[in-house]
C-alpha cells in the first residue's frame, strides 16, 4: 500500500480531512473519497472541463490538480452552488433556457460560469463563448448555454441587461 | 433558427416550455450516471487493449498479473461461453452475436487497435492498470488494411478469412472484406441518362468520426451467489443490454435485471455493450461487485465511431433544371465485423428528390478499426454530403438559385423511393420554402472570401417498441413508469404527454426510469422514437386511465360509465350539470371507493412519418491559414407537433453542431500502422463555444 497523506481542506464550506496517495487526483478523491460525484470525468486530461472547481477563487479542472494540492485550499463543486434557500440563479437559468441535455456537462458549465460572473458580472456574448471554451458539450451546440449564462448574469445585476456582443445571426 | 410553430391552441401542455422532471437533480452534481454508481464491496476493473490493429493472438500469460497483491481476477475470451452464430436486432442497429463477443474479448485475432484482449479486477483502479501492464500477449502481427477503397481491393489482407460478400445474387465463393453487396434501383438508368442535359460526376471521401458523448461508457456488474446478475450502466437501451448480455453470456433473460444510469449523451454509440459481459464474468469470479469505466483514449480507440466513406455520384438533369436520372456507389467502412449503415445511406442519399431513374450500391467493407455504431442519422451524413454537392454545381450550371432547384425537385407524397416504398406526407418543399422566406436567406451576405452553402437531407425515423405504467396517487398526481433512458429531456416530453391526455398540469406528472424488471419492453431511445413511440404507450396508458376513471365516477354517481365524459381534467355525467368531478377530487376518494388506479400500455407504433431538414451556412475563409469561421447559421426542419419546443431546437442546435465539427474539425487520423494518432479530445478537436455561431 503506497503511503497516504493526510490534507486537510475546506470544500463547500465545511472543512475536510481526508488521506490520499501522492499519485491521486483531487478529482479522484473528491468523487471516490468524498463521494462528492457531481464533478464529472469527461477526459481525466483536462480538455472537457466536466470536473471543473474553484478553487481559491479560480476555475480549476479538478482532474489535473493533485489531491495533495488541496490542503489549506478553499474550494467550491457543483454540489456547493446552490444555498440552503435554493439554486443558484445560474442553475435557475439553466433549467428554464433548456440549457442541458444530457447533462453530464453541466456541472462544469455551471462552475465554470459561476467563476465568470463572480470576475466580471457583465459579459458579453463574446466573453462568454471565450470563458467558455474550456468545457466541451457535446449535445446543445452552446447556443441555450450562452443564453442562459446571460440570462443568470441580468438577474444578479437586479434585472439589468448586460451588453450584447453584436451577433451575426438573427434567430 | 427558423421558429414557425404551428397553432397549437388544442392543445394546453403541448407545445410549451416547462421546467424539465430530471433539472433540478442535473443541475446540482445530484444526477447518478454510469461511472457515479459504486457498490458497495466494488473491486474496479481495466481492460488490456490491443496495440496493433491487426495481429494474430499466439498466446496469454496473465501469471504475473494475478500474482500481483490486490488483484482479485483476470479474464480473457477464454472466460467467455461461445455465442451463437446469429443477427440480434438492437433497434437502431443489428449484431451477430459471436463477433459482439468476440469484440467484447478478441478470441483469436485482434483487429484493431484498442481491441479487448483481457481485463483485470483488483481492489483500486491503480492496482488494476498497473496489473494489464503484467500480462503477457504474444502476437503474430499482420499487414493492417485501414481504409475502405485498400480494404476493397483483391489483394488486400483479409480481416476474416471466412467472410464471404453476400448480394441479390448468393453468396461469393472467395474470401473478401466486402461483407455485403446492396442494389437499389427504379426505372431505366441508361435511358434517364440519355435524356439528360447536363450530368455531373464526382468522388467524395468522408472519414471516420466519433459521438464524442462525454460521458465514457461506465458500468458496475454483481452477479449474485444465487444466479441473478445486476447490472448498472450508462445505455441508451436496457432491455438491448439486457438482451446482449444474454446472449454473449448464454444466459436466460430472466437471471439479468439491467439498471440504466442516467446518459452523457450517446447519439447512437451506447448501444453496444463493451463491458458489461467483462464485468460480470469478472463479478461471478469474485464474487464481488466490479465496476469498470473507460478513459478518453479507450473511448475513442475502442467504442463504435461512425464509417469513413467513399461514394462516386452522378446525377444528370434536363436544361429547364428537372431532374432525370441518378446514380451512386457508396462503400462504408463497417470497421472490424460487419455491419455498417451503408444500407441507410443508400436510401438517404437520393430521397429528397423525385427522380424517376436510380441506380444505387452500397458496399458493407470491413476494416482494421473499431466496429461502427450508430451515429444520429446512421449512414446518412456522408450519403448528404455526396449527393447535395452535385445537386449545388447542377443548380449553379442551370443558372438556378440552389433552394428553388431543390424546391423544383422535391420528394413530396406519393413519390416512390429507390427503395420502394412511397412517401407518404412529407415536409421537404415547406423546409424549402421556410429557408427561401428565412431572414438568413433574404439577406444578402458581402465581404471578401465569404461564401453561403445549402443542403437538405433526410432520415426515416423509427417507431419499435415501448411499455409504460402510469398509477393514480391520491393528492391528483399521476406517477408515470418508463424504460426509455432520457438522453435529452424524454422524461419531459413523456410527460407532458400524459398531461394533455389526462388534462393535468405537466408537473403533476412524475416520470422515472426504471430497470428491466419493473416495466415492460423498451427498445433503444434512437431512431428519434421516443418522444413518438413511448408518447404512444403514454397517450394509451392516460386512455387506460380514463377508462377507470369514468367507472368509478360512474360507481359514485350511481350511473353508468358511458354517461361520463372526460375533457380538460374533469368528469361530468351527461343529462346531469350538477355531477361533476374533477381529476384531483376524484383521485382524493378512490381509496374510500374501490381498488387503486394504474393504467399501461406496450405499444409498436407504425405510421412514422420520415422528417426532411434544409440548413443554410455563412462562412468565411481566412485565405492565409485556410481556417474557416462560421458567421451564420439557419436550421429549418419538418418537427411534425414538437412537444416541448426547447428540446426540439436543441435537438436542431446540437445535430448542427456535430455536423459543423464533421465538416471542419473532427477526423479519426490513422498512421499507416493502423494508429489512431490523436486520440485526445484536445487533437480530435470537437467545436467549443468559441467556434460556433447562434444557430
Amino acid at each position: 500500500m503506497p503511503q497516504r497523506m493526510h490534507i486537510e481542506t475546506t470544500i463547500n464550506e465545511e472543512t475536510v480531512e481526508f488521506l490520499c496517495e501522492g499519485r491521486q487526483s483531487l478529482l479522484e478523491v473528491l468523487r471516490d473519497g468524498l463521494g462528492l460525484t457531481g464533478s464529472k470525468e469527461g477526459c481525466n486530461n483536462g480538455n472537457c472541463g466536466a470536473c471543473a472547481v474553484i478553487m481559491d477563487g479560480r476555475v480549476v479542472n479538478s482532474c489535473c490538480v493533485l489531491g495533495a494540492e488541496a490542503s489549506g485550499a478553499t474550494i467550491m463543486t457543483i454540489e456547493g452552488l446552490h444555498g440552503p434557500n435554493g439554486l443558484h440563479p445560474l442553475q435557475q437559468a439553466f433549467l428554464e433556457e433548456a440549457a442541458l441535455q444530457c447533462g453530464i456537462c453541466t456541472p462544469g458549465f455551471l462552475i465554470a460560469a459561476k467563476a465568470l460572473l463572480d470576475q466580471n458580472p457583465n459579459p458579453d456574448e463574446h466573453q462568454i463563448r471565450y470563458w467558455l471554451a474550456g468545457n466541451l458539450c457535446r449535445c446543445t451546440g452552446y447556443d441555450k448555454i450562452i443564453k442562459a449564462v446571460q440570462k443568470a448574469a441580468t438577474t444578479m445585476n437586479g434585472g439589468q441587461t448586460a451588453p450584447v456582443a453584436a451577433e451575426a445571426g438573427a434567430r | 433558427m427558423v421558429i414557425a410553430e404551428r397553432n397549437t391552441t388544442k392543445y394546453k401542455v403541448i407545445g410549451t416550455r416547462p421546467i424539465r422532471h430530471d433539472g433540478v437533480d442535473k443541475v446540482t452534481g445530484r444526477a447518478q450516471y454510469g461511472a457515479d454508481i459504486t457498490l458497495p464491496g466494488t473491486l474496479f476493473a481495466r481492460v488490456l487493449r490491443s496495440p496493433y490493429a491487426h495481429a494474430r493472438i499466439v498466446s496469454i500469460d496473465t501469471s504475473r498479473a494475478a500474482a500481483l497483491p490486490g488483484v482479485k481476477a483476470v479474464i480473457t475470451a477464454k472466460d467467455l461461453p461461445a455465442a451463437a452464430d446469429k443477427i440480434q436486432d438492437l433497434g437502431e442497429s443489428a449484431a451477430n452475436l459471436r463477433e459482439l463477443s468476440d469484440n467484447v474479448l478478441a478470441s483469436r485475432k485482434v483487429l484493431y487497435r484498442g481491441h479487448a484482449v483481457a481485463a483485470v479486477a483488483a481492489t483500486n483502479a491503480h492496482i488494476a492498470e498497473e496489473a494489464i501492464t503484467l500480462i503477457e500477449v504474444e502476437y503474430e502481427v499482420l499487414p493492417p488494411v485501414i481504409n475502405v477503397r485498400d480494404a476493397m481491393r483483391d489483394d488486400a489482407p483479409l480481416l476474416h478469412e471466412t467472410l464471404r460478400t453476400k448480394s441479390l445474387a448468393g453468396m461469393a465463393e472467395k474470401p473478401s472484406n466486402v461483407a455485403q453487396h446492396l442494389q437499389f434501383s427504379k426505372g431505366d438508368i441508361e435511358q434517364g441518362f440519355k435524356d439528360a442535359d447536363i450530368i455531373v460526376e464526382r468522388e467524395f471521401t468522408t472519414v471516420m468520426v466519433h459521438q464524442g458523448y462525454i460521458e465514457p461508457q461506465a458500468c458496475s456488474a454483481h452477479w449474485n451467489h444465487d444466479g441473478r446478475l445486476s447490472i448498472y450502466t450508462s445505455t441508451q437501451g436496457a432491455f438491448p443490454v439486457r438482451a446482449q448480455v444474454a446472449e454473449i453470456l448464454q444466459l436466460p433473460v430472466s437471471k439479468i435485471k439491467v439498471t440504466p444510469t442516467e446518459i452523457g449523451g450517446g447519439f447512437g454509440g451506447k448501444i453496444p455493450v463493451y463491458l458489461e459481459p467483462i464485468a460480470s464474468v469478472l463479478s461471478r469470479m469474485t464474487g464481488k461487485p466490479v465496476k469498470i469505466q473507460m478513459n478518453r483514449t479507450e473511448v475513442f480507440e475502442a467504442t463504435g465511431p461512425t464509417s469513413g466513406s467513399y461514394i462516386k455520384c452522378k446525377i444528370g438533369a434536363k436544361k429547364d433544371g428537372t431532374l432525370v436520372a441518378a446514380e451512386a456507389m457508396l462503400a462504408y467502412e463497417a470497421g472490424a465485423y460487419a455491419g455498417s449503415a451503408v444500407g441507410a445511406g443508400c436510401m438517404c442519399i437520393f430521397a429528397p428528390y423525385d427522380i424517376p431513374n436510380i441506380k444505387i450500391d452500397g458496399y458493407d467493407v470491413v476494416v482494421n478499426k473499431p466496429k461502427t455504431a450508430a451515429y444520429r442519422a446512421p449512414g446518412a451524413p456522408a450519403a448528404a454530403f455526396a449527393g447535395e454537392q452535385i445537386i449545388d454545381e447542377l443548380s449553379e450550371k442551370t443558372g438556378t438559385d440552389p433552394l428553388q432547384f431543390r424546391q423544383q425537385n422535391a420528394s413530396k407524397e406519393g413519390v416512390v423511393q429507390a427503395s420502394g416504398a412511397k412517401f407518404n406526407r412529407v415536409g421537404h418543399e415547406e423546409c424549402l420554402q421556410a429557408a427561401l422566406a428565412s431572414p438568413h436567406y433574404q439577406t444578402p451576405l458581402e465581404g471578401p472570401n465569404r461564401g453561403r452553402g445549402v443542403s437538405s437531407g433526410f432520415w426515416f425515423n423509427a417507431g419499435l417498441k415501448s411499455s409504460v405504467s402510469v398509477s393514480v396517487n391520491p393528492d391528483g398526481t399521476v406517477s408515470l413508469v418508463e424504460g426509455s433512458t432520457d438522453i435529452g429531456g424524454t422524461r419531459a416530453s413523456l410527460a407532458m404527454q400524459l398531461a394533455e391526455t389526462l388534462g393535468i398540469a405537466s408537473e403533476d406528472v412524475k416520470p422515472s426510469v426504471v430497470d428491466t424488471d419493473s416495466v415492460g419492453y423498451n427498445d433503444v431511445t434512437g431512431g428519434s422514437r421516443t418522444t413518438f413511440a413511448s408518447g404512444y404507450a403514454v397517450y394509451e396508458a392516460g386512455m387506460d386511465i380514463i377508462r377507470q376513471l369514468k367507472e368509478r365516477a360512474a360507481k359514485i354517481w350511481e350511473s353508468d360509465a358511458d354517461k361520463v365524459s372526460y375533457a380538460n381534467g374533469t368528469l361530468s355525467l351527461e343529462g346531469d350539470a350538477s355531477k361533476t368531478m374533477t381529476f384531483k377530487e376524484l383521485s382524493g376518494r378512490l381509496m374510500k371507493t374501490g381498488a387503486a388506479i394504474t393504467g399501461r400500455a406496450t405499444v409498436a407504433p407504425t405510421g412514422v412519418g420520415g422528417a426532411f431538414s434544409t440548413q443554410i451556412c455563412d462562412v468565411e475563409v481566412d485565405p492565409d491559414t485556410g481556417k474557416v469561421t462560421v458567421l451564420r447559421y439557419t436550421v429549418v426542419q419538418d418537427a411534425g407537433t414538437a412537444i416541448h419546443p426547447a428540446y426540439v431546437e436543441g435537438q436542431m442546435q446540437g445535430g448542427a453542431a456535430q455536423g459543423i465539427g464533421w465538416a471542419l474539425n473532427e477526423e479519426y487520423f490513422y498512421d499507416d500502422s493502423g494508429r489512431m494518432v490523436n486520440s485526445s479530445y484536445l487533437d480530435y478537436r470537437m467545436p467549443t463555444a468559441l467556434d460556433l455561431p447562434m444557430i
